[in-house]
């Protein structure tokens, strides 16, 4: 299993008890490479936010097992679960989620506050937050806030968030739903970019021009995947 | 993340609204100032009691008439009590003693020279009272033994009472009249102030004998006197000084030792024990009226955390979804209820060490700051505010990180 950076087996996500139970995922089964760059697709109530949720290891699956580069993750608890969201996984919202009155080089270095295996300095942490942003576009701008910025450049901001601590995987969740079309598009240069240079990138979009962008296209409808299974 | 940085967090968190931030300080602030200012005002006012309990002299033992405290005792006047010859002999057979005196406020009196007449209290004295009572003499003499034997009328001015009837002239051997009897002045006493609420300056001193024949209010009593002041030799003498005095006046006053005592012996240690068990209350009090000011500006912290951990439901759930643990989050709030209440028990202390000063300068009351309530009420605040700042913090870690960041 290790030839995969992500491998997921039966993934079940059940919400509520007994009859009103729903399945928003039932039974995935989803292998993706290191390097590779999906997109997630399907429909509103398709499951694919529970899907990213797991993959994300913002949330635990029901049963089934979710490996991410090796280790089962499925079965962490929530101390472990952040730990692994610090090292290996990168995110970009739809709705950026920076620190509104932190300006962006601060919430670049986020993620850097909360690294438990390596201690950096306050100079380290400011370098690299400098240097993610840089490679976003975004040197010049360090010092100014969320409410200064047009979303376009939040949306990179956030990007360089989910960079900064070189993660395995970049999940992004409707990275272009809030911005117009030029903007999006900048942002979906950025991430064929990282792809390019090697990233892993899973994106979650309803886009189908969105989607075409990305290597392979996971097609989701009610809990299960239809297309796109195997890499 | 560090504590130095948890705590740079928490001070953003805390400037962000500043005016919130310090109305909820406020609590605190009163409460931690409220107990260094009371606990001064207590302290200093023992302070000003020890005082004049040493200024009453030094190693004295007092007998009373009658029960707990001589005039104001239940018997009062009414017993037969003390009199100059249970004086004098103590003055004769005890042992360990400097010197005995008896006192009898004679009464207040007109007191007249050719230039000026005041009103003043007229005191029945013997002759060791300088010493026993620790009144220095200014110039001339104090009266003597054969003075009381003779009934002379001779008279000793307190300081003030000098000033007032003879300005810068020299008083001694000038003729004074006090109500009807004149008096030749035989010496000025040093000045002594106020001790307790007795003007120690604001008197005219008579040979007792002289007060029993000749002034009003003393003559009532026969030879009787209100209070007998001892002095011990030393320290270790008192107790036994005590004894010795004890079964005198019971033999004297026709008592076994089974019978209950016509008089009260005590010294100023008693009045100190008397005194620090009423303080005891007193401050235990005090630490009532603390304990609740400090648990309602805890409940205020409380309050405004968990007001704070929903409006910043985002925030968390960003910095979950970053990598941070439940265990961080709740240090972040921990430390940030504790920073607005240290914070606000810093100013409080800096508030309640300048109100004790303010106090002492602007009342009468005298004012110590005692470290140890600067340390108790800041340590109090530290731990309200961990006590108070647990259950929102706790509250803060446990939210779930997708709900979190659905939050608007």
């Amino acid at each position: 299993m290790n030839e995969h950076l992500i491998e997921v087996q039966d993934l079940t996500k059940v919400y509520g008890m007994g009859a009103a139970a729903v399945h928003a995922l039932d039974g995935v089964n989803l292998t993706i490479h290191e390097g590779e760059f999906v997109a997630i697709m399907g429909p509103s109530g398709s499951g694919k936010s529970t899907l990213m949720n797991i993959l994300g290891c913002l949330d635990r699956p029901t049963e089934g097992q979710y490996w991410l580069g090796g280790e089962d993750v499925s079965k962490l608890n929530k101390a472990q679960l952040a730990g692994i969201r610090n090292r290996q996984i990168g995110f970009v919202f739809q709705s950026y989620n920076l620190l509104p009155r932190s300006t962006a080089i601060k919430n670049v270095m986020l993620p850097l506050l909360y690294g438990r295996r390596e201690r950096r300095s306050a100079s380290e942490r400011e370098t690299l937050a400098r240097q993610a942003l840089e490679a976003v576009g975004l040197g010049d701008r360090t010092d100014h806030r969320p409410n200064e910025m047009s979303g376009g450049e939040q949306q990179r901001v956030a990007i360089a968030r989910a960079l900064v601590n070189e993660p395995l995987l970049i999940m992004a969740d409707e990275p272009t739903g809030n911005l117009d079309t030029s903007s999006s598009q900048e942002i979906v240069d950025i991430l064929c970019e990282l792809h390019e240079r090697g990233r892993t990138i899973v994106m979650i979009t309803h886009e189908p021009g969105l989607g075409a962008q990305s290597q392979r296209i996971v097609n989701l409808l009610d809990g299960r995947v239809v297309d796109g299974e195997e890499g | 993340m560090n504590l130095w940085q948890t705590i740079q967090v928490a001070w953003e968190g805390i400037a962000i609204n500043k005016v919130r931030s310090f109305l909820t300080m406020l609590g605190i602030i009163i409460g931690v100032a409220a107990v260094i200012i009371m606990m001064g005002v207590s302290a200093g006012t023992e302070a000003t009691i020890a005082d004049q309990i040493a200024g009453l002299g030094s190693n004295l033992i007092m007998v009373s008439r009658g029960f707990g405290g001589g005039e104001h005792g239940g018997r009062g006047f009414e017993t037969e009590g003390l009199n100059y010859e249970d004086a004098l002999a103590i003055g004769e057979h005890v042992s360990g003693i400097n010197g005995v005196v008896a006192e009898q406020i004679a009464s207040s009196q007109i007191v007249r020279v050719d230039s000026a007449t005041i009103e003043t209290d007229v005191i029945g004295a013997m002759p060791d009272f300088p010493e026993v009572r620790g009144v220095e003499l200014a110039d001339g003499r104090f009266f003597s033994q054969q003075d009381l034997d003779r009934k002379a009328k001779v008279a000793v001015l307190g300081y003030s009472t000098a000033q007032e009837l003879f300005g810068d002239a020299d008083p001694i051997g000038q003729s004074i009249t006090a109500g009807s009897v004149r008096l030749t002045v035989v010496g000025v006493m040093d000045e002594k102030g106020l001790v307790g609420q007795t003007d120690y300056d604001q008197r005219v001193y008579v040979p007792l004998t002289v007060a029993f024949d000749r002034f009003s209010f003393s003559r009532r009593f026969g030879d009787r006197v209100m209070t007998i002041y001892v002095q011990a030799e030393s320290q270790d003498t008192i107790e036994s000084a005590i004894t010795q005095i004890d079964a005198l006046l019971r033999r004297r006053h026709d008592l076994t030792a089974m019978d209950e005592a016509d008089f009260t012996i005590y010294t100023q240690e008693d009045i100190i024990e008397t005194q620090e068990a009423t303080t005891a209350a007193f401050r235990s009090l005090l630490a009532w009226v603390a304990g609740v000011s400090l648990l309602v500006g805890g409940i205020g912290i409380m309050n405004i955390m968990l007001v704070s951990v929903t409006e910043r439901t985002r925030e968390i759930g960003i910095r979950q979804a970053v990598g941070a643990a439940p265990s961080d989050i709740r240090l972040q709030f921990l430390v940030e209820a504790l920073v607005l209440s240290l914070v606000g028990g810093l100013i409080g202390v800096a508030v309640g060490v300048g109100g004790s000063w303010l106090f002492g300068q602007t009342s009468d009351m005298r004012t110590v700051v005692v470290l140890n309530s600067i340390l108790l009420a800041f340590g109090s605040a530290a731990g309200v505010g961990i006590f108070f700042g647990f259950y929102p913090a706790n509250r803060a870690s446990q939210l779930d990180p997708i709900e979190a960041l659905r939050h608007e």
